[in-house]
């Protein structure tokens, strides 16, 4: 089964939830913790890994053969981001901005173009106790992120829990980490901006066909516009952290919530027998 | 030689255009003949990639020297590939900055004076 734990806006707690979880979880079973957000994964900081392995991951782009070469502009005008221009003398290229889609190698009238490979970024792989940990880090300056996510992703192991810890937002990159999911955990806090880009986290997963439940944090008890939202889109409301000065304190020192507050444990059991009641974990594959 | 401005509407005496890769015309001057004509900008609904494709806009158009306010690092790089000269710090309307251009009261620009995305109004 897969489980992404996403939210549209940033810091609403997706690694403290994730993180918590994959604790509990492992007291039950083999689980996988991989965090897709590579771009500044956290997901070690709560859970402290021994790495096994490390890999580079690369990217396939162009690399044009001067002589063959015939300056035509073909591949400038097919590029859709712009990541190619055609001077009198000379053909430029702005690699972080190539998405790898291949255009400019299969079109080039002369046959000039073929595909090189550059670095992006890399996957580490280890363990913290029982929970198996997979994070990508991209390098510094990269534009592009989802070729990494999708090789973070590559680890995901059938048969167990793997739960997905996704970037915030709702782009290019949190789409790589949810699609495909079982069960889309959605966190979001009890303000204004939560809820705002709970419903746009709401609407993405809702495209992507993955049934979605929603948690919230730095919960004041109450939480009406959220759950409002919730019953109005019939959605499950699954559990609420308290506001927790303590818990705040032990994030800021690399603690997960489940530490600090062993008895917040228990929302966690009640979300993995959830999962296990509505048959999410039945139809993983 | 041909000289390129930065324009918000397709006219000789329209206000410029702070952006490169963004605004919508260039108004391009031929110093010979004192033609002008204006030209659309494609680049503009890009979502990344804008000043490249308009400076490639510019290439394509044979434009020897370019009159902008601000610039970002991709465009002047290529620009600067393909010898065109880059001026900066225009405001007031096109005539305005052919006019101080020719004065040679311009500065000659050889790095970005604006961050990559600067145009996309996000602050």
């Amino acid at each position: 089964m897969i489980i992404a734990v996403a939210s549209g806006k940033g810091g609403t707690g997706k690694t403290t939830v994730a993180s918590s979880l994959a604790l509990v979880a492992a007291e039950k079973g083999e689980v996988w913790f991989l965090d897709c957000d590579v771009e500044e994964p956290n997901g070690h900081i709560m859970l402290k890994p021994h790495w096994h392995r490390k890999e580079t991951v690369r990217v396939p782009v162009p690399e044009i053969n001067r002589e063959k070469c015939t300056l035509c502009g073909r591949c400038a005008e097919v590029c859709a981001f712009h990541a190619l221009v055609v001077l009198p003398q000379e053909v430029m290229l702005f690699p972080t901005m190539c998405h790898s889609c291949g255009g400019c190698w299969h079109l080039c009238p002369a046959g000039a173009i073929s595909p090189g490979w550059r670095e992006i970024g890399r996957v580490e792989e280890g363990s913290s106790g029982k929970i198996g940990f997979v994070h990508g880090r991209l390098n510094v300056g990269e534009a592009i992120s989802p070729p990494l996510i999708q090789a973070v992703k590559k680890r995901i192991r059938p048969g167990v829990l793997n739960i997905v810890d996704a970037p915030p937002g709702t782009s290019c990159p949190v789409i790589r980490a949810v699609e495909g999911a079982d069960f889309c955990l959605l966190v979001t806090e009890p303000t204004p901006f939560g809820l705002h880009d709970l419903k746009l986290a709401y609407e993405m997963a809702t495209q992507l066909g993955v049934p979605c439940g929603v948690a919230v944090n730095r919960s004041d008890g109450n939480d009406d516009p959220v759950r409002q939202f919730c019953h109005t889109n019939n959605v499950p409301l699954l559990f609420q952290l308290l506001q927790d000065r303590e818990v705040a304190r032990g994030y800021a020192r690399g603690i997960p919530a489940v530490e600090v507050r062993p008895e917040w444990k228990e929302h966690f059991s009640a979300l993995l027998a959830f999962l296990e009641k509505e048959g999410y974990a039945r139809c993983a594959k | 030689m041909k000289v390129a401005v930065c324009a918000q509407d397709n006219h000789i005496d329209a206000r410029v255009d702070p952006r490169f890769g963004r605004c919508p015309y260039f108004i391009v001057v031929d110093l010979d003949s004192g033609n002008w004509e204006g030209v659309q900008n494609t680049g503009t609904q890009s979502s990344g990639g804008a000043g490249v494709q308009t400076a490639q806009l510019l290439v394509n158009r044979g434009v020897n020297v370019v009159l902008v306010d601000r610039i970002g690092p991709n465009a002047i790089e290529v620009l600067g590939r393909a010898g065109i000269q880059v001026y900066g710090g225009i405001h007031g309307t096109v005539s305005q900055s052919l006019e101080s251009y020719r004065q040679g009261k311009l500065t000659i620009l050889s790095r970005a004076n604006s961050p990559s995305h600067g145009g996309m109004g996000r602050g």
